[in-house]
């Protein structure tokens, strides 16, 4: 009993373990990216104390929150522990898909997010983002030279990979914004996505390409039957192999040839309710004749059960 | 001093009486608040799905009292307020799972499993969506909006609300009142088509007894319906997600407590918190437009082309089944999710014709294939529009 308690509690502990595990690894800063970048800040946004500097900015690409205090950025593959990110800074969790900007102004008594390296305007620049351990690499971008002024270097849409940008571009043969996964942003977007819509790019495919609604009732439908098809055809399998399997069993059991059990199989289930009902009729004896006629006549007898006393108190059923 | 007095107690009346409800009602709320109360009165005197439409017709009046908006936190749509609090389970789309996990709880699949062919009816009813998408598109409403009328034609509340929350949350009241005035009215909108598209010959169709479901079945049924539907329509995983999880519950035979919590006092909770919500959510300022009325026309064309959709090809199914094997087409009609009543319509009608033809047990295939069904179209929609 103890043992099989322990087993059970150890079972748990395993699967909670597990579960807490996976949850961690979802959180992690592993889902940092590089975002955009901008070398070169002659006209354009402005930190906290008024002053122009090359930025950073990194994205979030999980559903979670993450934080990104502990890890570390750099300018130089050789020390990838260049600049630690301050752990406690309520700042440096990133909301899910959102965004964090980081100033190249050599000037960290700035506060968190001023890094202590500079950006190369004239040469190109690598950058690379570390885990807490300082060998993780997370991400790394270089950033070709001869970046214009107020023109930002960054990905094609938020967060995304070179598999992402594949994956469109052979979805979506129209896909509009180029086959490059890193490209420049006359306007620049710090803090934000770098494409915001105007409208919805499904909606207004919708209302060129299919405007009565013909494809998407055929594809929709198509889906919707494939799904229910299929669940049609696993349990018309599973349901062949339960009914053979307790026909097997239930010939093991009775010792029934499989000749007689085929016979029986093709009788309906309406003649062996009859048969059944007609085996518990005779050992059960029941009958329509009762011996007791029930009357709102006067008995003659002075006692009667229907007036008894002991028969009107209530009894718990006899086990 | 007296007449100061007076005076300063007639400002306060009169500043009073321009904060009341008479003073600010419109003819918009008068006409809500009497569709509320012919709800209560369909729930009540002919009792029309009483669960839902008397907390939405309640709902109705609640929110159709009028106010002057003087920044008091009362109003539904006011950031903060209590009814806004509530409401956010239908804005965010949490109520809908919830429900789905409820109804997978209490759901028995045995009547599918037994007969897994039946699946396909529930999947053919599904054009009452697409069929109202098309006109929905004709009447100049936008593709994500088109979507979100479509899905009353899938006779799912919870689904409706769930989907328009997302495609169009503008539109959002009156497709749920719709979907739910519709479903309440499956016993008036479903026999007459179903008479007029059966012959007398096919009304009496008697179907093999469904064969006994092993618990193995039953439980392997969740595990792997949810496993294909979400696989192939992932978008679908919040509605079909809880409904299979509720429905493992129920059959594990292991987890007796949770099922009974979820299709018990949480659904019970759940649904009187969104029926009074979306009831409130139809305030005449919001409610009363065209695109309503639009969309209640397009709700009941839907609800006739899924029906009418379930029941032709139930027909034409029949021309591939050999005799002995046939279906009724009076269960076609149940491919509509509307869960129980429409697979009650097919045992009502089918009653008529033959006293002793009992078709419920395998009308409620096709309705509990029309539930996943509609949860797969709406993940559809929601793949394709969001």
């Amino acid at each position: 009993m103890i043992k099989q308690m322990i087993t059970r509690k150890l079972g748990l502990a395993i699967a909670m373990a597990f579960v807490l595990l996976i949850n961690v690894d979802a959180q992690r800063a592993t889902s940092l990216r590089f975002n955009e970048i901008l070398v070169i800040n002659e006209d354009n946004f402005v930190d906290d104390y008024g002053l122009r500097n090359s930025w950073i900015e990194i994205f979030n690409s999980s559903p979670g929150t993450v934080d990104m205090g502990s890890c570390f950025l750099t300018n130089d593959k050789s020390n990838p522990m260049m600049y630690r990110i301050p752990k406690g800074d309520v700042m440096t969790k990133i909301k899910p898909r959102q965004h964090s900007l980081f100033w190249a102004d050599n000037n960290p008594s700035h506060g968190t997010f001023h890094l202590n390296f500079y950006l190369n305007p004239t040469e190109s620049n690598y950058l690379a983002l570390f885990d807490s351990d300082g060998r993780t690499l997370i991400d790394e971008i270089i950033i070709p030279a001869g970046q214009k002024a107020d023109v930002s270097y960054g990905l094609v849409e938020d967060g995304w990979n070179q598999s992402r940008l594949d994956e469109e571009l052979h979805l979506n043969a129209s896909y509009k914004r180029g086959n490059k996964l890193w490209i420049n942003y006359d306007k620049v977007t710090p803090n934000t996505n770098n494409v915001t819509l105007d409208t919805n790019e499904k909606v207004e495919n919708f209302k060129e390409n299919d405007a009565k609604g013909f494809g998407m009732t055929l594809t929709a439908m198509a889906v919707v039957f494939s799904a229910l098809v299929l669940l049609f055809l696993i349990f018309k399998g599973i349901g062949k192999t339960a009914v053979s399997l307790s026909r097997r069993r239930a010939m093991k059991s009775q010792g029934v040839s499989h000749s007689q059990a085929q016979g029986m199989a093709n009788e309906s289930g309406e003649i062996f309710a009859a048969i059944a009902m007609a085996i518990h009729e005779i050992t059960e004896d029941l009958h329509d004749d009762e011996s007791s006629v029930l009357t709102i006549q006067n008995v003659a007898r002075n006692y009667s059960p229907w007036s008894s006393k002991i028969y009107s108190l209530r009894e718990l059923p006899k086990r | 001093m007296n007449s100061t007095f007076l005076s300063f107690l007639t400002d306060n009346l009169e500043t009073f009486f321009t904060y009341t409800g008479f003073a600010n009602a419109t003819w918009g709320h008068i006409i809500m608040l009497l569709v509320g109360l012919v709800f209560i009165y369909l729930a009540i005197a002919h009792e029309f799905e009483p669960m839902l439409l008397i907390p939405i017709g309640f709902g109705m009046l609640i929110g159709n009292i009028a106010f002057k908006d003087a920044g008091l936190q009362i109003g539904i749509y006011e950031e903060g307020s209590v009814l806004n609090i509530l409401y956010q389970g239908v804005a965010q789309g949490w109520y809908p799972p919830l429900i789905f996990l409820g109804i997978g709880a209490m759901t028995d699949f045995s009547s599918l499993i037994s007969n897994p062919k039946l699946m396909l009816i529930g999947a053919a009813a599904q054009f009452g969506i697409f069929g109202a998408y098309m006109l929905a598109l004709l009447l100049d409403f936008e593709p994500n909006q088109a979507g979100a009328i479509g899905i009353i034609g899938g006779a799912d509340g919870p689904t409706a609300i769930f989907l328009s929350a997302k495609l169009a949350p503008n539109l959002m009241g009156a497709i749920a009142i719709s979907a739910y005035s519709y479903m309440a009215l499956v016993p008036v909108i479903q026999p007459p088509i179903m008479r007029l598209l059966t012959t007398k010959k096919e009304r009496v169709i008697r179907m093999k007894a469904p064969r006994a479901i092993s618990e193995t079945e039953k439980i392997i049924f969740p595990i792997v319906g949810l496993l294909l539907t979400c696989s192939l329509v992932p978008s679908g995983l919040p509605l079909l997600g809880m409904l299979f999880f509720g429905n493992l519950l129920k059959e594990s035979g292991v987890t007796r407590r949770l099922a009974e919590t979820a299709r018990g006092p949480l659904i019970d909770t759940i649904t009187i918190l969104l029926g009074v919500t979306v009831g409130a959510s139809t305030q005449a300022t919001e409610f009363l437009t065209i695109d309503s009325l639009k969309i209640f026309a397009l709700g009941a064309i839907s609800f006739i082309i899924a029906t009418t959709a379930g029941i032709l090809f139930v027909k034409l199914f029949n021309l591939f089944l050999k005799d002995g094997n046939k279906i009724n087409p009076l269960i076609g009609n149940s491919g509509v999710s509307a869960v129980p009543d429409s697979a009650r319509i097919s045992q009502v009608v089918g009653l008529e014709y033959d006293p002793s033809n009992y078709l419920l047990m395998h009308a409620m295939g096709p309705n509990v294939a029309g539930v996943i069904g509609s949860a797969v179209a709406a993940g559809i929609l929601l793949g394709f529009l969001a």
